[in-house]
């Protein structure tokens, strides 16, 4: 008995240290179901629950249920959370997988970063230690692309927020840029050997699929005017952080220079009463106002900004790539 | 409830006051995730069940058919002579499933396995009572024919004269349809395992090698034309079509599409350039800035 306790409490204490997650593995039924779910309801974003397990590096993702949409926000907390536990507890008695693993949510035009989702992210690392988002596009699906992207956050970043504090001191001691705010893992899909039987012939292998045609079509414009459009509003609103910033780097430069010229007067009203042989006042004085510290705006906002901005880009990179593939390719057809 | 083998003459019963609903369901049309949620749960069925039973939800479109778009799977006990059916739990996963999505509504129930049996029978009557045409779907999920049929039945009732004998199943013509966002997914979903989820350009590569693929086809199928094959009429029309409906621009018209188009895609291209090398400055300066 005794080797048994031993050797359990030393399985327990080296689960501490658990591998990296390094791929997240999804079922075929869940990726469905998500985007069921969230085209259903475009353009309103909705959430839902993943459950799955937690195997070594890889996380899989077996099941997920929606959560109903809410009105109001009083009477639907107690809801919401009863909502959940029936299902779980529903899902348990059909033998589905029931740890949650994370949770899943739907964006327009891939503007995911906001600091809602950080906060979810941090109520959810207290109870589970390793969670995923899966962020699905739906407006990406016209364009032939599933969009569909596993997010978690960076520890490094998770240990700052904790601290809660983003100070340009802290930031440049640990390197920290907005890049390594979200990580993006890789996502593997698979499906029992059972429903690739069905499908493969419920549905035969054609030549060409509806996704080629959506992919050829060449008229993008509306999502490419819908991405500049947001990229636009996020630049403006960077550019009213960094604003900010300024603002409190004059405004404490200014501060400093009042410090000073005070600190001046003082010690020149110290050498005259030095020289008068009364004592000599303090040197500092924190009842003046002019030495009250500023508080130093928080990067955050600034950093998921960045973010977005970023995702912004690279969308249009990757659609103006596609476009100009597309056009090349009419040019040779029409050649011909 | 056994079906009378008698030679009197049975009739369909034409329900009186209900013909529209009745008569309405002609067809019905199922979602891939209906199948894939049926084969997850039976795939993951306690180990004494052989068959797994569940509801279907979904809609009855104007034109009579009905659309089902999801399902989930209700425990069950199934002996040779009694069925019974975890009633509560049933209705505890509407409740559920309504508060997300209140349009989706029962239409009907499904089991694996081939046929229908006794059992079966009862079971639909359990729903008939919660819908007033439920529709039954068996998902054969043995491929006891060598290949995995669904196929979908309605109930009809038997009357002998007055006296109501039994119920039918009838089957009814199902359709496997798509919507065009799952089919994005779907060439994903086929495999056993995908490796990754293909980027936009590995999706559009993939694309314009079938391209290329198809033409090469209709170009040996014409080549052969000439000598060897027989020409089809209809083939050669379906060619024709397709060859006639490029647009036909005059060249310096469409040189300048081309380019006007490619003129802008290129200037997108750079203003997002620029946007990022604004931010990554702008990033250095603000963290980089120090006071004295």
């Amino acid at each position: 008995m005794a080797t048994m306790a031993r050797s359990f409490l030393q399985a327990i204490s080296t689960e501490e240290t658990a591998p990296p997650l390094r791929v997240v593995q999804i079922e075929g039924l869940v990726v469905l179901k998500i985007i069921k779910h969230c085209k259903e309801f475009a353009p309103t974003l909705v959430t839902g629950q993943l459950l799955g397990l937690d195997v070594g590096s890889v996380l899989e993702v077996t099941n997920c249920f929606p959560f109903p949409v809410r009105d109001g926000d009083e009477e639907i907390e107690a809801d919401g959370a009863n909502y959940q536990l029936e299902m779980m507890r529903c899902l348990r008695e059909v033998n589905v997988d029931n740890n949650t693993v994370g949770w899943y949510q739907s964006t327009i035009l891939g503007s995911y970063q906001t600091v809602e989702l950080i906060e979810t992210f941090m109520n959810y690392q207290e109870s589970i230690k390793r969670c995923v988002c899966i962020i699905y596009d739906p407006s990406k699906a016209d364009q032939g692309v599933l969009a569909l992207k596993a997010v978690k956050l960076s520890d490094s970043f998770m240990e700052l927020y904790r601290n809660g504090n983003f100070t340009g001191e802290k930031l440049r001691e640990k390197n920290f840029s907005w890049m390594d705010i979200f990580e993006e893992i890789p996502i593997k899909v698979s499906n029992s050997a059972l429903i690739s039987a069905f499908m493969t012939e419920l549905e035969t292998d054609t030549p060409v699929s509806q996704g080629d045609y959506d992919r050829l079509r060449s008229s993008t414009t509306p999502f490419l005017e819908n991405n500049m459009d947001f990229l636009i509003k996020c630049m403006d609103d960077l550019s009213m952080e960094q604003q900010k910033f300024q603002f409190y780097y004059r405004n404490l430069s200014r501060q400093q220079a009042q410090q000073q010229a005070w600190l001046q007067k003082r010690r020149a009203e110290n050498m005259a009463r030095r020289a008068a042989g009364e004592e000599a006042l303090p040197e500092e004085d924190p009842s003046n106002p002019i030495f009250k510290p500023i508080p130093e705006p928080s990067r955050l906002e600034g950093f998921l900004i960045t973010n977005q901005v970023s995702n912004f880009c690279s969308q249009i990179n990757g659609v103006a790539g596609q476009n100009f593939s597309r056009l090349y390719l009419t040019e040779a057809l029409h050649e011909n | 409830m056994a079906v009378s083998s008698e030679h009197t003459v049975l009739q369909f019963a034409a329900p009186s006051g209900v013909a529209e609903s009745a008569a309405a369901v002609l067809s019905a049309r199922v979602h891939p995730l209906v199948i894939f949620n049926i084969c997850d749960c039976f795939v993951r069925r306690p180990d004494q069940a052989e068959r797994v039973i569940g509801t279907l939800l979904g809609s009855v479109l104007p034109d009579g058919t009905v659309d089902i778009r999801n399902s989930y799977a209700v425990p069950h006990n199934e002996s040779t002579e009694q069925v019974a059916l975890d009633i509560d739990y049933h209705h505890n996963m509407l409740a559920s499933h309504l508060k997300v999505n209140p349009k989706e509504v029962i239409v009907g129930w499904y089991s694996t396995g081939v046929g229908v049996t006794g059992g079966s029978a009862l079971i639909h009557d359990f729903y008939s009572r919660e819908v007033p045409n439920p529709i039954h779907l068996t998902v054969d999920t043995g491929f006891s024919n060598g290949e995995g049929t669904i196929k979908a039945y309605v109930s009809v009732n038997l009357s002998l004269g007055d006296q109501q004998l039994a119920a039918q199943f009838q089957e009814i013509p199902l359709d496997l349809r798509m919507v065009e966002a799952e089919r994005v997914g779907f060439d994903l979903l086929k495999n056993t395992a995908v490796d990754k989820l293909p980027s936009d350009l590995e999706g559009m590569e993939l694309t314009m090698e079938r391209l290329i693929a198809l033409i090469n086809d209709v170009y040996k199928y014409v080549d052969n034309v000439e000598g060897r094959t027989s020409a089809d009429n209809k083939i050669g029309r379906c060619i024709a079509d397709a060859v006639a409906s490029l647009p036909k621009f005059p060249p310096q018209a469409f040189d300048k599409l081309v380019n006007d188009s490619l003129q802008d895609q290129l200037l997108l291209l750079y203003l997002s350039s620029i946007t990022r090398t604004q931010l990554s400055l702008a990033e250095k300066l603000n963290t980089a800035a120090q006071l004295l």
